[in-house]
C-alpha cells in the first residue's frame, strides 16, 4: 500500500485568505458575544485556533481565548489492533461553562472526531453554545455533524486522504489530496 | 516501549524511558481528575479483575475508582472471601477468575512473586498492585509523579527512606526507580531491618542506623509504614521505634529546608510519623492518592485497553485522526 | 549369566582403570579378565563406554509409606536406575515415620516386590522425628536400616545427638544429621543474600547450616562415633569437617549435584530452584568442588525429593522444598567436575561408589565374589533431560530441559540389567 499525491487542494496563500474570511464569519456570527472562545481539536486544530485568534485581535481588536482539546481518550473508534495511542493533555485555562465555544479543527469526515470532541467538552463543564469551524469537509458523514464555518468544501472518494499540512507541524503550508494505491 | 510491554510486574525491568513515559501519560488523567463529570467511555465493555489476596482497602479503592472512571467493570476477589481459605490453589483460583473473561488483571498477594506467576499462566495483562516484599510499581510511579510536580523535576536527588526496608515493596521500588534517575539514596531504620544486601541492588544506596545522619541533606523524605504483620523476628516495642526513628518536626528541620514528605499510606500518626508532620506544609500525602489514581488510569489505560490481536479493524476516521 | 565386553572398568577400590571384561553369574561377580569368552553367557557389549562399581545413593526420598502421589519405591527406583544407581538409601521421614521396625520391615518388603534396585532404608533417630525419646534403633537395624537420622530436621538437641551417637556406635550405624538451626532458618525460603533481597524472598543465612554442623562436630568429639553430615551446602560446613577429620574424627560428608552446579543467583520465582539447604553463594560451590576434588567431601548424593506437580506448582514462598535428582546427578558430575578438569574420572566414580560405600561401612569395588551391582557409564553420549519423560512421579528439577554430555548407560543390579538407554 503506497501513499500518492494527487492535487493541492489549498495553497499557502489560499489557506491564509480563506483563515481570515473564517474569522470574519465567525465574529460576525458572534457579534457582541463577549464569551467566545475557541477550542483547537488536537493536533492541528490547535494552530488554526490560535491564527484565528490572532487575527480576530488583529482585525476587531478582540481578545478571544484559545483552548487546546485532546480527544484521544473519548473516540469511540479504539479499537486498534495493538498498542493504545499516546495521550496528550487538554489545555483549556478558562471555564467552559456558559461559553460561547467554536470548536476548530482541520478536516470534517465521518464526525466521529467531533462527536469525541463534544464529549470532552460537556465533560468539562456546560458551554451556552458550540458550534464548529473547519478549514476542509470532505463528506461522507457517518454521524449527524455539521459544521457553522467552513473553509473549502471538497468531494472526495473513500481512498483519498485529505492532508493538511502547516507550518507549525509540518513544517510546510498546502493542503494535499493524496490517494491510497495497492503495489 | 511500556506500550508493547504485556504486563507490568516491576519497576526492576523497566528502562527511564519507559518510566517517564507512564508519567507523561499519566498527566491527562491529571487534569481529568478535575473534571466535574468523572466519567469516560475509553475502556467501556473491558472489565479488569480486582484480584487482591492480600487485604488492601487504599490500593484496591484506587485502581477500582481508576477502572470506573473509565469505564470498565471490576471483578472484585477479596483474600477474607476467598476460595483460597477453602483450600483453593491460586493456580486455580487464578484460571476461575480468567474463565470469566476479564481483560486484565491486578494483583495484590502477599508471595513475593506471586504477580509473575499469574502472569505465566493467564493470557491477558497483569499489572502488580503489591507482591509481598517484592515490588509495588505503582506505588513508586505515583511517588515519582509526586515528586516531579512538587520539585521540578526527577533527576539527582539525596532521598532518604526510613522504616521497616526489608519488609517494603514499597522501599524496593522506588529504590530501583529513584536510583535510575540519579538518585543518591539513603535507607535507615532498625539495624536487623536494613540489611546490607540493598547497597548492592542498585547504584548509589547507603543506609545508617542513625535518623539525624540519614536526614541531613535530605531532599525528598519517604516515611515507610511499621508492618506489624510481616515480622518473623521478635518486635520492636513502639516507644524504641519512636524514640529512634519517627519523623518528628524537630528531626525534619535536619533535611532540607524545602524537603517532601513522602509516605504510602496507611500512617499511624504518632507512630513512625508525627502527626504535625503528616499535616504540615512539606507533606505530599493527599497529592499521593490523587496521583496515584492517575497513574493507574493511565496504566490501565494502555494495558487493559489495548486490543487483542483479533480486535476489529481500525476505522475510518483514523486515516484522518488528528494524532 | 552376563557378560560384560569391550568396556573399560574403573575400579577406585583397586585403583583399576583398564579394558577387561567381567562376567556375572548368579548375582555375584564371577571373572574379572581381559578377553573373557563364556558359552551360554548374555553379551553386553561395552565398547566405548566404562564399568563400574554399582553407584550408591546415600540420601533420597521414596515418600512410601504416605506419600505415594509424589512417588513410590516402585516409580522412584526405576528413575534411581536410570541414573546409574544401584543401591538407593531412603529417608525415614514418610507418613508414618520410619521409627520402628514394622515400618522398616514394610519399606523392606515393597521394596523386595517392586523395586529395581537396592532399597537400604536409613530409621529415624527419635520417635517421629520429634527430637525426643530415642527410636527404636536396634530393632530397626535387625529390619535393615543402614544408618540413622532425623532428615527434614535436624537432630533436635546437642543432648540427643550425642545419645544417639554413643547408642548408635555400639550398633556400628552412622549417624546422618541434617545440620539446621531452627531459629535462623525460621520463615526463611532461600539463602539470605542479595539475591533474596532483591527478590524479597525471606533468607537463611549460611550460618543456619554451618552452626550446627559445628555443634555435631564437637558432640562427635565426645563419642568419637560416626558421624555423617547430609547435603553439605557451604564453605563454614566444610571447614568444621575438615578440621573434625584432622582430628582423627569418624566424621564423613556429602554434597549434592544441585549444590556443585547452581547458587542463589540461579533462583528465580520458580519453585524448581526452590530445596532445603538453599542453592549457596558461588563462594560455597567453589569450596565445595575444592572438597569434592581432594577428598574432603566424600560422596555425592542426590537427596531426590519427589513432590507431585500440583504440590510445587504454588508461589515460591509456599512451596514444598525438594528437588529431583536421580537422573541428572552422574551427568552433572560428568559436566561440573570432570570435563571442567576439576577432577579425574576415577575421583568422581568414587564419589560414587567406594565413597558412600565407606559411609556405610561397607566394600564397593569389581572383585570375583563381590555382588553383581555394576554401572556403565559414558562419557560422550549427548542426551537431554527431560522431566516429563522420567519414571519419577514428580517433575520438580530446575535441570528439566538441560542438555548433557555423558550418561549412565546400563544399570545391573545382582547380575540382571536394571536399565538400558
Amino acid at each position: 500500500m503506497r501513499v500518492v499525491e494527487k492535487r493541492q487542494l489549498l495553497s499557502a496563500d489560499e489557506i491564509s485568505r480563506t483563515l481570515k474570511r473564517l474569522a470574519h464569519e465567525i465574529l460576525e456570527m458572534s457579534a457582541g458575544s463577549g464569551d467566545l472562545a475557541l477550542l483547537g481539536v488536537r493536533r492541528r486544530g490547535v494552530p488554526l485556533a490560535e491564527r484565528l485568534a490572532k487575527l480576530m485581535k488583529e482585525s476587531a481588536g478582540l481578545d478571544v481565548p484559545v483552548g487546546t482539546l485532546d480527544i484521544t481518550l473519548y473516540r469511540d473508534d479504539l479499537s486498534t489492533v495493538g498498542a493504545q495511542p499516546v495521550l496528550h493533555s487538554s489545555n483549556i485555562d478558562f471555564s467552559v461553562d456558559g461559553r460561547d465555544l467554536v470548536v476548530v479543527d482541520d478536516v470534517l469526515y465521518t464526525g466521529r472526531t467531533i462527536r469525541a470532541a463534544m464529549n470532552a467538552l460537556f465533560d468539562l463543564g456546560r458551554p451556552r453554545r458550540v458550534r464548529l469551524c473547519v478549514l476542509i469537509d470532505r463528506g461522507h458523514r457517518e454521524l449527524p455533524v455539521e459544521a457553522t464555518f467552513i473553509g473549502r468544501t471538497v468531494q472526495t472518494s473513500d481512498t483519498e486522504i485529505v492532508e493538511v499540512r502547516l507550518r507549525e507541524v509540518d513544517g510546510e503550508e498546502r493542503v494535499m489530496l493524496v490517494d491510497r494505491v495497492s503495489d | 516501549m511500556l506500550r508493547s510491554l504485556p504486563h507490568l510486574l516491576g519497576i526492576e525491568g523497566l528502562t527511564r524511558d519507559e518510566i517517564l513515559f507512564i508519567l507523561d501519560q499519566a498527566k491527562p488523567f491529571q487534569e481529568f481528575q478535575r473534571n466535574p463529570l468523572k466519567k469516560l467511555a475509553t475502556l467501556r465493555g473491558k472489565s479488569v479483575a480486582l484480584a487482591f489476596f492480600e487485604s488492601s482497602t487504599r490500593t484496591r479503592i484506587s485502581f477500582a475508582t481508576a477502572a470506573a472512571r473509565l469505564g470498565a467493570d471490576s471483578m472484585n476477589l477479596q483474600a477474607e472471601a476467598s476460595s483460597l481459605k477453602k483450600g483453593e490453589s491460586l493456580s486455580d483460583t487464578i484460571r476461575t477468575l480468567e474463565a470469566m473473561r476479564p481483560d486484565g488483571f491486578v494483583i495484590r498477594h502477599s508471595s513475593s512473586g506471586a504477580a509473575a506467576f499469574i502472569a505465566e499462566r493467564v493470557d491477558v495483562p497483569v499489572l502488580n498492585a503489591g507482591d509481598g516484599m517484592h515490588e509495588h510499581p505503582t506505588q513508586a510511579l505515583l511517588d515519582a509523579l509526586t515528586i516531579r510536580d512538587r520539585k521540578g523535576k526527577l533527576d539527582g536527588w539525596n532521598i532518604t527512606i526510613l522504616g521497616d526496608i526489608i519488609h517494603s515493596r514499597v522501599a524496593r521500588s522506588n529504590i530501583h526507580l529513584l536510583s535510575k534517575f540519579g538518585a543518591r539514596i539513603t535507607l535507615c531504620g532498625p539495624p536487623m531491618w536494613v540489611p546490607r544486601e540493598f547497597e548492592a541492588i542498585a547504584p548509589n544506596v547507603r543506609r545508617t542506623a542513625c535518623i539525624e545522619e540519614a536526614l541531613r541533606d535530605a531532599d525528598i523524605v519517604m516515611v515507610l509504614r511499621v508492618q506489624t504483620e510481616r515480622l518473623h523476628e521478635p518486635a520492636l516495642a513502639p516507644e524504641e521505634y519512636i524514640l529512634r526513628y519517627q519523623l518528628t518536626r524537630e528531626r525534619l528541620c535536619m533535611a532540607r529546608p524545602d524537603a517532601l514528605v513522602l509516605h504510602p499510606g496507611p500512617m499511624i500518626r504518632g507512630l513512625e510519623i508525627d502527626p504535625a508532620v503528616a499535616d504540615g506544609p512539606q507533606s505530599a500525602v493527599l497529592e499521593q492518592v490523587t496521583n496515584g489514581l492517575a497513574v493507574r488510569m493511565a496504566l490501565l489505560y494502555h494495558l487493559v485497553g489495548r486490543a487483542p490481536l483479533d480486535a476489529p479493524h481500525p476505522a475510518k476516521d483514523r486515516s484522518n485522526a488528528s494524532d | 549369566m552376563l557378560l560384560i565386553k569391550n568396556g573399560r572398568v574403573l575400579d577406585p577400590a583397586s585403583n583399576t582403570e583398564a579394558a577387561l571384561d567381567v562376567l556375572l553369574d548368579g548375582g555375584r561377580i564371577s571373572k574379572v579378565g581381559a578377553n573373557l569368552s563364556e558359552q551360554g553367557a548374555e553379551i553386553l557389549d561395552a565398547s566405548g563406554l566404562f564399568v563400574a562399581p554399582g553407584f550408591i545413593d546415600l540420601h533420597c526420598h521414596l515418600r512410601e509409606p504416605g506419600g505415594e502421589l509424589s512417588e513410590t519405591i516402585e516409580t522412584g527406583t526405576k528413575s534411581a536406575a536410570r541414573g546409574g544407581f544401584t543401591a538407593v538409601c531412603c529417608m525415614p521421614n514418610t507418613h508414618p515415620v520410619n521409627d520402628r521396625a514394622s515400618v522398616t520391615r514394610g519399606i523392606v518388603e515393597r521394596a523386595a516386590a517392586t523395586a529395581s534396585v537396592r532399597v537400604w532404608p536409613i530409621g529415624a533417630a527419635s520417635v517421629g522425628s520429634k527430637g525426643e525419646a530415642l527410636a527404636e534403633i536396634a530393632a530397626m537395624k535387625e529390619a535393615g536400616i543402614v544408618a540413622v537420622s532425623d532428615d527434614g530436621k535436624p537432630i533436635a538437641t546437642a543432648r540427643l545427638m550425642r545419645q544417639v551417637m554413643e547408642y548408635c556406635d555400639a550398633l556400628n550405624l552412622p549417624v546422618i544429621d541434617h545440620c539446621e538451626d531452627a531459629s535462623l532458618f525460621a520463615g526463611g525460603a532461600m539463602r539470605e543474600g542479595t539475591q533474596s533481597i532483591r527478590l524479597g524472598i525471606p533468607g537463611i543465612p549460611s550460618q543456619t547450616e554451618s552452626i550446627c554442623v559445628g555443634r555435631d562436630v564437637e558432640v562427635a568429639s565426645i563419642t568419637r562415633a560416626r558421624l555423617h553430615i547430609a547435603h553439605m551446602s557451604t564453605r563454614a560446613s566444610l571447614g568444621y569437617v575438615r578440621a573434625a577429620k584432622r582430628l582423627g574424627l569418624r566424621v564423613t560428608c556429602e554434597v549434592t549435584p544441585h549444590h556443585f552446579t547452581l547458587t542463589d543467583e540461579d533462583v528465580i520465582y520458580d519453585s524448581r530452584f526452590k530445596m532445603n539447604p538453599p542453592l549457596a553463594s558461588r563462594s560455597d560451590r567453589d569450596a565445595l568442588i575444592e572438597g569434592l576434588a581432594d577428598g574432603s567431601v566424600d560422596a555425592i548424593a542426590t537427596d531426590h525429593a519427589p513432590h507431585h506437580p500440583a504440590s510445587k506448582d504454588v508461589e515460591f514462598d509456599r512451596a514444598p522444598f525438594g528437588i529431583v535428582g536421580f537422573e541428572t546427578a552422574f551427568a552433572l558430575g560428568l559436566d561440573q567436575l570432570v570435563h571442567t578438569g576439576a577432577m579425574p574420572l576415577m575421583r568422581l566414580v568414587e564419589l560414587f561408589t567406594t565413597g558412600p560405600a565407606r559411609v556405610l561401612g561397607i566394600e564397593r569395588k569389581i572383585a570375583v565374589g563381590e555382588p553383581a551391582d555394576l554401572t556403565i557409564f559414558s562419557t560422550e553420549h549427548e542426551w537431554i533431560f527431560r522431566a516429563a519423560e522420567s519414571p519419577s512421579k514428580s517433575r520438580n528439577s530446575p535441570f528439566d530441559g538441560r542438555a548433557f554430555r555423558g550418561a549412565p548407560m546400563a544399570t545391573i543390579v545382582g547380575g540382571k540389567i536394571v536399565y538400558r538407554r
